[in-house]
């Protein structure tokens, strides 16, 4: 028997080493007196490397460790949605009926509620052989969501040999196998390892999230995987938020991974508030929140990462989509380096350590649209904020990004400044799915969506040409027809790009109000270019009415009757004009 | 009682390295005495069986191998009453104004324990500042952390009492209090400080924390902390609505930094630790408000950007930490506007939740993003016109031109002593956008224009 206990040989901030216990890589261990949670990251002859969860101030050497002989491990079944954890799956909530207001150490408490009951219908019979993976039955655990029971992927096949319906708690057994295997609605996940499904498949349906930059030019597609650069202010969290808020997935799991309080305190008091789009329900009845904010302690927020993906995982494989944040992956990074750094390891780039880029592709590569053990199709798309230092983005966590995603969402501090939202940058950013979704686009919207896609980042491109001799001439140099594609590129970035996350109505853009405002916009870019042709003044155009109109499309509750108007009265200005001719 | 041992071995900058004989615990603080007779503070960086390292925080300067520790077996701790208000203490909360010992009300470790994100309640009260550039355009709430980050020898200080002399919140008299935390600033800016405090009448209400440029600079590194301890002992025990200021951030991150080269830790951006985020993040998360609690805690650091930088890792990492940041800019203190506040690259997170109906006014927010983006076209004008001259550009350009001139010398500049109410920085913005094409509004909806705009106004009347 390999001895369980040891003690306590140093401590330096939250990297401590033990003797006296053998444990494997990852185990799981409490610490000293006060049993703080850790994990074993590095063993090295008879000592082992453990970083903590907690802070660590008043640990002693001499101090008990205790090997748990377990990874850090989250537990999974109904209740997990509406629920707010901390970086272990510790619940929020909880922390705060038995230690108040501030977190103090120690605490151990389930990630799923141990009280509550679940009613369970069963889908299998007695006497059903199944394999792991399966579904036997379902619990409904909001009134949208019928939450699967699903053997244990770590389970042998077998042979139902009991099931009953009627109302369990989570910890209960609701059936049983010929082979003595007792299933409960609650299962184990180690987080660090990706969970199993049959095969991955191409993403190729879109993941609409109603923000017109996005879907309009760089689209996501379900199970893609997306990066938000950006420098401080340019609007991650807002952008991340809007994501959480209006994407068309059946869960979203949010994961706060070292940033601000007060913006986990905003998710907390709004989305109980917001409305699902798709089901009327409250935006809590599909979201499940990890909360690791900067202050909270380092090593917990490098597993947090984990465990947001672990849950996502779960759902996905009952074949759901899921849509996970992070934000930010690079505190996620930064906590690795200082672990990393309390190890003494040899630093790479920047300090951090050299197996940055390997862990960041090991993240992002659970994403994706999969054939699940099951049999259906589920998918996890993740959208990771990266906050380069100084803006920069040839630091190393945004280069070790891009290098794994498909979808650049760059942010950009120049167009924050002009108060430009969504600071989405469309000369750099770009999306790998855009033609692959180019197909579901046309069938589902409009024949000519990839065409009116190519007509806007052509007429972006040229304005950005055109600005570098504006800079030099002057605008009014420049010919009428190259003056008309500034103007209409212009409108193009205020009545299309700029949408207000904070306005009740522009906040979210139906796919085809999207198609329609850019439609309108080309529209009139048409009708101005032949009337141009015909020798109308170019100072005319800006003195259109129906052209401010169009500007105030995007608020307007009743879209498509406002627009119907504002073409007509664009018709009727330009018969005015041939008339005075 | 405690044992004093003489097993120090090295000592090298701020730390002193010592064999181990008992258990200490990480954290601990220790007294050394020196055989002069002196006895200095420190605490443990590192423990094991064999070493322990401990940072001294008033320097190690006569500290030798005859020199005994003696292990007090708790963390840094601070005494805490209500009589610390008007009082002046220094870095460590020393009484430093000849007054008596702060009476031990309570006995709270320096470091705090995390908020938990579910006791947090959302911030947004509005503070009126009575600035046009923070309350219009930059709007501060109670429970936020806004920095002003600033460059040597721009008036940030002047903004930072201005802020603390008007700050309010809209029709309450509550309980108010200032806590003033000076790390490393010269005596001369500390009597500044000090001088307006008692013109005022402020120091009433403040306790201050005095770390000067010649006092100790490991004693930097718990400066912050004991404020932030004393802050939330009045906020949280005693429901007072609290100011933090701490003046000057740069130069606790630069104490940060030497006790890292001492350890002879692998060093991140520019020789500061790699976990100087997490550090900076336990000190200003120390802001907010908590559910069921009256008393809230705003703080506004103050933080000299090394040359101009904003990318220098210190304002750089403390920006993703704050609820945005507040710039004072170089070159409008050159054209002499007081307050040189640029717009452009500052920011307030929380300020949608502190303004529009019912708090401010409606119209608030997007008379904000107007004024923003017509202010950054007219700027980018500028450098436009200095190439082909004014002649060269549109009547829409030359609006805009004018826009950002006037915007700058009526909007930003104002009087040292000046209060704006929220209602009148809202009015001059209006009169500004009026002289703007309608067309150029495209920031603000129909509805907003024709209520507020003063030519529909006017017209509404008739």
């Amino acid at each position: 028997m390999i001895s369980k206990t040891g003690e306590v040989q140093r401590v330096a901030g939250p990297v401590v080493t033990a003797i006296g216990i053998s444990p494997r890589m990852y185990d799981v261990v409490f610490v000293g007196n006060d049993r703080l949670m850790g994990e074993v990251i590095r063993i090295s002859g008879n000592k082992s490397i453990i970083q903590v969860y907690e802070e660590t101030t008043g640990v002693c050497p001499g101090e008990p460790i205790e090997d748990t002989g377990q990874p850090l491990s989250v537990e999974l079944g109904p209740g997990l949605i509406t629920s707010i954890y901390d970086g272990i799956q510790r619940p929020l909530p909880g922390i705060m009926d038995l230690q108040g207001t501030n977190i103090s150490r120690g605490t151990s408490i389930e990630g799923l509620s141990r009280t509550k009951t679940w009613k369970f219908v069963p889908a299998v019979e007695k006497g059903t052989s199944v394999l792991p993976g399966q579904s036997i039955g379902t619990v409904a655990e909001t009134p949208h969501l019928e939450h699967k029971i699903m053997i244990p992927s770590a389970f042998k096949p077998g042979i139902i040999s009991e099931i009953s319906e009627g109302d369990f708690k989570v910890d209960q057994t609701i059936a049983t196998m010929d082979n003595g295997q007792e299933i409960q609605l609650m299962q184990k996940w180690p987080v660090r390892i990706p969970r199993p499904y049959s095969e991955k498949l191409m993403p190729d349906i879109p993941l609409i999230t109603g923000q017109r930059v996005l879907d309009f030019f760089f689209p996501i597609a379900k199970g893609g995987t997306a990066a938000i650069p950006g420098g401080f202010g340019t609007g991650k969290t807002v952008t991340q938020h809007q994501l959480a808020k209006w994407s068309d997935s059946d869960v979203v799991v949010y994961v706060g991974c070292g940033e601000r309080g007060n913006e986990m305190t905003e998710v907390l008091t709004e989305f109980p508030e917001l409305e699902d789009q798709r089901t009327g329900a409250k935006l809590s009845l599909r979201t499940v929140l990890i909360a690791n904010t900067s202050n909270m302690p380092v090593a917990a927020r490098e597993a947090s990462i984990y465990t947001g993906m672990t849950i996502a995982e779960y759902y996905r494989d009952m074949g759901l989509s899921i849509s996970m944040m992070a934000d930010s992956t690079s505190r996620w990074a930064e906590a690795m380096r200082e672990i990393s750094s309390r190890l003494e390891e040899m630093p790479g780039e920047e300090g951090y350590p050299a197996y940055l880029s390997s862990k960041l592709s090991e993240f992002y590569e659970r994403a994706g649209r999969v054939k699940t053990l099951d049999h259906n199709e589920g998918a996890i798309s993740v959208i990771g904020a990266v906050s380069p230092q100084g803006g920069d983005f040839s630091e190393p966590v945004t280069q070790g990004t891009l290098r794994i995603v498909k979808v650049f969402w760059a942010l950009d501090t120049k167009l924050r400044e002009k108060r430009h939202f969504p600071a989405v940058n469309w000369l750099n950013s770009y999306s790998l799915y855009s033609e692959t979704l180019a197909d579901w686009f046309s069938q589902n919207v409009a024949r000519d969506w990839p065409n009116l896609v190519q007509w806007a980042v052509n007429t972006l491109q040229r304005e950005a040409e055109l600005q570098e001799i504006v800079q030099l001439v002057g605008s009014d140099a420049l010919p009428d027809e190259e003056r008309l594609i500034l103007e209409v590129a212009r409108m193009i970035r205020e009545f299309f790009l700029q949408q207000d996350a904070f306005h009740d109505i522009d906040s979210y853009c139906k796919i085809e109000n999207q198609y329609r405002l850019m439609k309108c916009i080309k529209d009139f870019n048409d009708r101005i270019s032949v009337a141009l042709g015909a020798g109308i003044s170019f100072d005319k155009i800006l003195g259109l009415q129906s052209r401010e109109e169009l500007s105030k499309a995007k608020y307007e509750d009743d879209f498509d009757g406002y627009l119907d108007q504002v073409m007509e009265h664009l018709q009727m200005e330009c018969r005015l004009w041939e008339e005075s001719k | 009682m405690k044992v004093e041992y003489r097993t120090i071995t090295d000592i090298s900058g701020p730390l002193v390295f010592m064999e181990a004989t008992e258990a200490v615990g990480y954290g601990e603080v220790v007294d050394i005495h020196l055989s002069d007779g002196t006895t200095k503070r420190g605490q443990v960086l590192d423990t094991s069986q064999e070493i322990i390292v401990v940072q001294v925080f008033e320097g190690t300067a006569g500290i030798d191998h005859e020199a005994t520790v003696k292990f007090l077996g708790e963390s840094v701790k601070v005494n805490l009453s209500k009589e610390m208000i008007g009082r002046i203490l220094s870095g460590a909360a020393k009484p430093i104004d000849g007054g008596p010992p702060v009476p031990p009300d309570k006995r709270q470790d320096i470091i705090g324990s995390p908020i938990n994100p579910y006791a947090r309640a959302r911030p947004k009260e509005f503070i009126e500042t009575g600035i046009s550039t923070i309350d219009g355009m930059n709007t501060l709430v109670r429970g936020q952390k806004l920095p002003i980050f600033s460059g040597s020898g721009l008036p940030h200080n002047k903004v930072a009492l201005q802020l603390a002399r008007q700050a309010k919140v809209l029709g309450e008299v509550e309980e108010f209090a200032v806590v003033f935390a000076a790390m490393g600033i010269t005596s001369e800016e500390a009597q500044v400080f000090m001088n307006d405090f008692e013109r005022t009448g402020a120091l009433k209400r403040a306790v201050v924390f005095l770390n000067l440029a010649n006092d100790p600079a490991i004693e930097r590194l718990i400066t912050p902390k004991i404020a932030l301890t004393t802050a939330e002992y009045l906020a949280f025990e005693l429901d007072m609505h609290v100011l933090v200021i701490l003046t000057d951030m740069t130069n606790y991150c630069e104490s940060l930094r030497q006790i890292g080269a001492a350890r002879e830790e692998v060093p991140g951006r520019r020789g500061y630790p790699g976990y100087m985020y997490t550090d900076l993040a336990m000190i200003y998360e120390r802001a907010g408000r908590i559910k069921g609690k009256k008393g809230t805690i705003t703080q506004i650091p103050i933080i000299s950007m090394p040359d101009d930088d904003i990318t220098h890792p210190i304002p750089d990492l403390s920006a993703y930490i704050t609820e945005g940041q507040l710039i004072v800019s170089r070159e409008l203190h050159r054209k002499a506007i007081y307050p040189p506040i640029d717009i452009s690259p500052s920011l307030s997170r929380l300020m949608n939740a502190g303004i529009g109906k019912g708090i401010t006014r409606e119209d608030h927010n997007q008379v904000s993003s107007q004024c923003y983006a017509a202010y950054a076209e007219g700027r980018e004008l500028r450098s436009l016109v200095a190439i082909v001259g004014k002649e060269a550009l549109s009547d829409r350009d030359l609006a805009l031109l004018d826009f950002a001139d006037e915007f700058e010398d009526r909007f930003v500049r104002q009087k040292e002593e000046e209060d704006r109410s929220i209602t009148e920085t809202l009015e001059l913005a209006w009169d500004m956008l009026s002289k703007l094409p309608e067309d150029l509004l495209t920031k603000i909806d129909t509805q907003t224009i024709k209520k507020f705009h003063p030519k529909h106004r006017s017209e509404n009347k008739k």
